[in-house]
């Protein structure tokens, strides 16, 4: 292989890029090396085991794909902006929309939920960490790497271009030549594990390591949300392990799973692509709908109305969501019976999310609410997220489909809901336990730009597209003509779409500006409304070991009840104990990077690279299999003094 | 429920009985499905009804009698067990949706059609509505 | 972490440290896991049952004889392998090698049985790229030899470090998790048994 076969050439945007990605890295090793920060990425980063640093790296790498899938959207826009644009040509409009779906999904909302939950979720059930700290960090690491893996399909081989679901023959060999496609199986197949394991480590973690007291039902709802993604992620993403190499194996070495020749049957491949993608549907919005539940509860200073209810709503999705698939691929044809079936099971699961908005605004009903800003995301969601609901029940009648499939109402709705559900939670959650991570609160001004930017952004950006659905526009075209009349619509879209970009640039400004300005929080309750434990700290944000002796739980809100009982959350000095804690570990990043060796040697069919990355993977296994990694103890001592207790 | 230390006690010393009765009757289950596909002449669908019965009933021996599925790891809670056991019949029922699903919408209305040989389509009977749909051909 | 280490004579080794509870019960949800994703290749398998294409159908190439010896194998190792754990709780350290090494001879033998029987269906005209058919055939029950091999290579890892480190709450537990693992693999097995072998015969006898 040429090097100019190896390195994407030929197009000026991409040359632009090339260049930016290469001055931020010069940008960073500079940095490093300057300030001499090595050994610190090295020890507080690279190997640390603690959820809330690997809840972070996790935050940050989504806020990172966001930008990049974010660019991605606005090209497209840009493109789509007047009739017979020339700005991108068709194949580079192709990868373009395929990165942005996938980046988007697995590489953004994923982490920024995962991210979420490992900060937030071992404090708010009052854990040291866990089930299995040395797990979460392959988990991250895996992740990062298939992302990484995924992303650099843009300068080095050629980005995918067969759409975020892949759909069969159009992917396979002859249709989708060379190393993009494979990028596409190899980095997702790298950050799916990481997911199974996060989904294992998790639901072990909330079913054993809560803290005393904590019964199931006193558990918070966001925990609860967790819990049933985490069932869902363990029984869902085998399927899309077991389609990712199947296809591989298509590819790679021959096979005829899913090849015209052979007698290979395609549409196997959508049928168990979306036996994973619709699972994940609901993996990726019930953490939204807990954390929406913590914050409109927290600022309505109100108890969730009818808990009960919303719990066992989510408990039957972690079931239901497995029975409604074939409503992605209505019109592949599989006869009426198939279709009759799968439109009803779909507009039944309507029902137990409708059951969740009444429960949402009787929580607010006469409560005193703050409109902080996560409380205006929680209220923009509930509206927006409404128009994504009904719209969702529109398609799923079967009939009807026929006339939505594949046009920009479907694009529109999809949107609808996971930009209202999952990007307004994880700018929501961010904010709402910002202060937990970093000991001080992003700027609430600025804030509310954000929001109200962002939400007229996002509206203008995809209510036009609604109608050029039902004009008929179909979804994934790079261009149309000026007699179709759908111009000045597609302008306007890419108004609201720059927007919403002029938005994110804001949220970033407000990182800085919070980082210097922001007055620092010196009590965990930092929006003095917390309700669960993660408020519950001595500190704004905890100490390694969370909490220096574990609180014991009467009620639900612990908090809450805390605070009625007049009981401080500075722990008795007679009580502290010295406390176990995990050992770092470099090995999982280590692991990581074999992975990536073996990804890519399989990318470019260098079947010695893959080979070599696999054997590092195996000695990383057996030499965390031999290691004895009993932990530390963290002595009393240290624990008063970080607690600042005195005898 | 079943706690570690009954089973404990229980099998203290001398042959392992449980193991020796899952043992057996495990090679009786695979005995008697072989029985059932080669001699008995039932139709192909009772006849894979009754084999796949069969498979479910020793996979239960295996995670019963084998694996101590409902043993929990703590004295006087049974959570553990109970997690474990849900877990598992969960997966079966995932199981069931994964592979009955798959081959239910994948063998309906064109999907069975496409262009190859399908000779042995009226074998297959996993859906009633095929014969209507055999009009369609092109 | 919270750290309760249970001290009571009875109860099982592997169970006695915090850790060892918690990956335990890790395990099974992995199982759980598993399922899912061997569910997905029984699925694949049983979709392109009839695409055989102008390769060999199973009726011609599957032979019951081999079959058997393999699920004998395979059946008796997982026999063996709870043995080997019941004298494992005994904390009889010698019979547990005795009978894990015997499941580890079964299950080479199961291996050695696979690989004869995957290279006769190669040498007869049936190879991962013939047909739909085939390939669903080989990535099955090849993902599940695969399995069984890292299952020999695992479980022999743990063994060296019983042997160097005693039985303890730590060892005892991967010991556990690994006999979990195995017996799973018979599991699997029977269902491959079932809707692989007895499943294709039956149905391409017609």
């Amino acid at each position: 292989m040429k090097w100019d076969e190896f390195f994407v050439t030929g197009d000026p945007l991409i040359y632009g890029a090339d260049v930016s990605i290469g001055l931020t890295v010069i940008g960073i090793l500079f940095y490093l090396t300057y300030f001499k920060k090595w050994q610190w990425l090295w020890r507080e980063w690279l190997t640390t085991v603690d959820h809330k640093k690997l809840g972070i790296m996790y935050i940050a790498s989504a806020v990172l794909m966001l930008f990049r899938g974010g660019v991605d959207a606005l090209l497209m826009r840009v493109q789509l902006a007047t009739p017979d644009s020339k700005f991108l040509d068709a194949q580079h409009y192709n990868e373009i929309f395929t990165t942005h779906g996938t980046i988007m999904i697995i590489f953004m909302a994923m982490p920024f939920l995962i991210g979420l939950i490992n900060v937030v979720i071992p404090l708010q059930i009052g854990a040291r960490d866990v089930a299995f700290p040395y797990l979460n960090a392959v988990s991250f690491w895996t992740f990062f790497i298939g992302a990484m893996l995924f992303n650099i399909s843009f300068v080095i081989g050629g980005s995918p271009s067969a759409g975020w679901t892949s759909y069969m023959p159009l992917a396979g060999n002859e249709l989708s030549p060379g190393p993009g496609q494979n990028y596409y199986l190899l980095g997702l197949q790298i950050a799916g594990i990481g997911t199974l394991l996060t989904g294992i480590n998790f639901l072990v973690t909330i079913l054993k390591m809560r803290a005393p007291g904590m019964t199931l039902f006193k558990m918070p709802m966001f925990t609860w949300s967790a819990l049933i993604t985490m069932i869902i992620i363990v029984f869902a993403f085998p399927i899309l392990t077991v389609a990712l190499a199947l296809m591989t194996f298509d590819r790679l070495f021959g096979a005829h799973f899913f090849t015209l020749q052979g007698a290979g049957m395609d549409m196997l491949w959508a049928n168990l692509f979306w036996l994973w993608g619709h699972p994940e549907v609901y993996i990726v919005v019930l953490p939204a709908f807990g954390m929406f539940s913590e914050i409109i509860s927290t600022f309505s200073r109100k108890v969730l109305f009818g808990y009960k209810a919303m719990v066992w709503a989510m408990v039957i999705i972690a079931g239901y969501s497995f029975l409604v698939w074939v409503h992605h691929f209505f019109t592949m044809g599989q006869g009426e019976l198939v279709n009759s079936v799968f439109s009803i099971t779909t507009m039944i699961i309507g029902i137990p999310t409708g059951i969740k908005i009444f429960n949402w605004l009787f929580t607010m009903y006469k409560g005193k609410i703050s409109f902080t800003t996560p409380m205006l995301w929680s209220l923009g969601f509930i509206v927006n997220f409404v128009i994504g609901g009904v719209t969702g029940v529109m398609l799923a009648m079967a009939a009807a489909d026929y006339q939505y499939h594949n046009t920009y109402f479907l694009v529109a709705h999809f949107h609808y809901v996971l930009i209202a559900g999952t990007v307004f939670s994880c700018f929501a959650g961010l904010i709402f336990w910002y202060p937990k991570m970093f000991g001080y609160k992003l700027n609430e001004a600025i804030g509310k730009w954000v929001f109200w930017v962002f939400n007229i952004g996002f509206n203008v950006c995809f209510i036009p597209q609604f109608i050029l659905g039902l004009d008929g526009m179909p979804r994934r075209v790079y261009t149309y003509s000026a007699a179709s009349g759908w111009g000045g619509l597609n302008m306007l879209s890419t108004v609201g779409g720059f927007l919403m970009g002029i938005a994110f640039l804001i949220l970033a400004y407000n990182f800085y500006y919070s980082f210097r300005y922001s007055e620092r929080e010196n009590t965990g309750d930092s929006w003095g409304l917390g309700r669960t434990l993660e408020w519950a700290t001595t500190s704004a944000v905890p100490p390694h070991y969370n909490f220096a002796v574990t609180p014991t739980v009467t009620a639900m809100d612990p908090l809450i009840q805390m605070k009625r009982d007049k009981q401080d959350v500075k722990p008795k000095i007679e009580d502290i104990k010295k406390i176990h804690m995990p050992d770092n570990s470099g090995v999982p990043f280590f692991m990581a990077s074999f992975f990536f060796v073996a990804g890519f040697g399989l990318v470019f069919e260098w079947y010695w690279m893959g080979i070599v990355g696999l054997i590092g993977v195996f000695i990383t296994l057996i030499i965390r299999s031999f290691d004895k990694n009993e932990g530390y103890y963290v002595s009393e001592e240290e624990i008063k003094e970080t607690e600042r207790l005195t005898v | 429920m079943a706690n570690p230390q009954d089973s404990l006690s229980r099998e203290h010393g001398g042959i392992p009985w449980k193991h020796v009765i899952g043992y057996i009757l495990s090679i009786v289950l695979t005995a008697l499905a072989l029985w059932v596909t080669f001699e008995t002449g039932f139709s192909t669908r009772t006849i894979l009804i009754i084999i796949f019965i069969f498979a479910f009933l020793q996979a239960a021996l295996q995670l019963l009698m084998f694996m101590h599925m409902t043993e929990s790891s703590e004295k006087n809670n049974t959570l553990t067990g109970k997690t474990q056991t849900g877990n598992i019949l969960f997966a079966a029922f995932i199981a069931i949706v994964i592979v009955a699903g798959s081959v239910w919408v994948m063998g309906a209305g064109h999907a069975k059609h496409d262009h190859h040989k399908m000779e042995m389509d009226h074998d297959m009977k996993m859906d009633g509505d095929m014969k209507m749909d055999h009009g369609d051909h092109k | 972490m919270a750290h309760a280490e249970v001290h009571d004579h009875n109860t099982p080794l592997e169970y006695q440290s915090e850790t060892g509870r918690l990956n335990i019960l890790g395990f099974w949800v992995f199982l759980g896991a598993e399922i899912a994703l061997f569910s997905t290749l029984f699925a694949t398998y049983l979709v392109l049952m009839y695409r055989t294409a102008d390769g060999p159908t199973p009726h011609e190439l599957f032979e019951l004889k081999g079959v058997l010896i393999e699920t004998f194998l395979l059946l008796t190792s997982s026999f063996t392998c709870g043995i080997a754990i019941h004298e494992m709780r005994r904390r009889n350290r010698k019979g547990l090698f005795i009978w894990m090494i015997i499941t580890l001879a079964l299950g080479a033998g199961f291996l050695g049985y696979e690989i004869y029987e995957f290279v006769t269906y190669v040498h007869e005209g049936a190879a991962l790229g013939t047909s739909a058919f085939w390939s669903g055939f080989f990535v099955i029950v090849g993902t599940h030899g695969l399995h069984v091999t890292m299952g020999i290579a695992w479980i022999t890892l743990i063994l060296i470090q019983v042997a160097r480190r005693g039985l303890t709450p730590q060892t005892s537990a991967k010991v556990f998790i690994s006999s979990l693992y195995w017996h799973f693999l018979d599991v699997v097995w029977i269902f491959i048994f079932t809707a692989v072998y007895l499943t294709g015969m039956v149905l391409h006898n017609g």
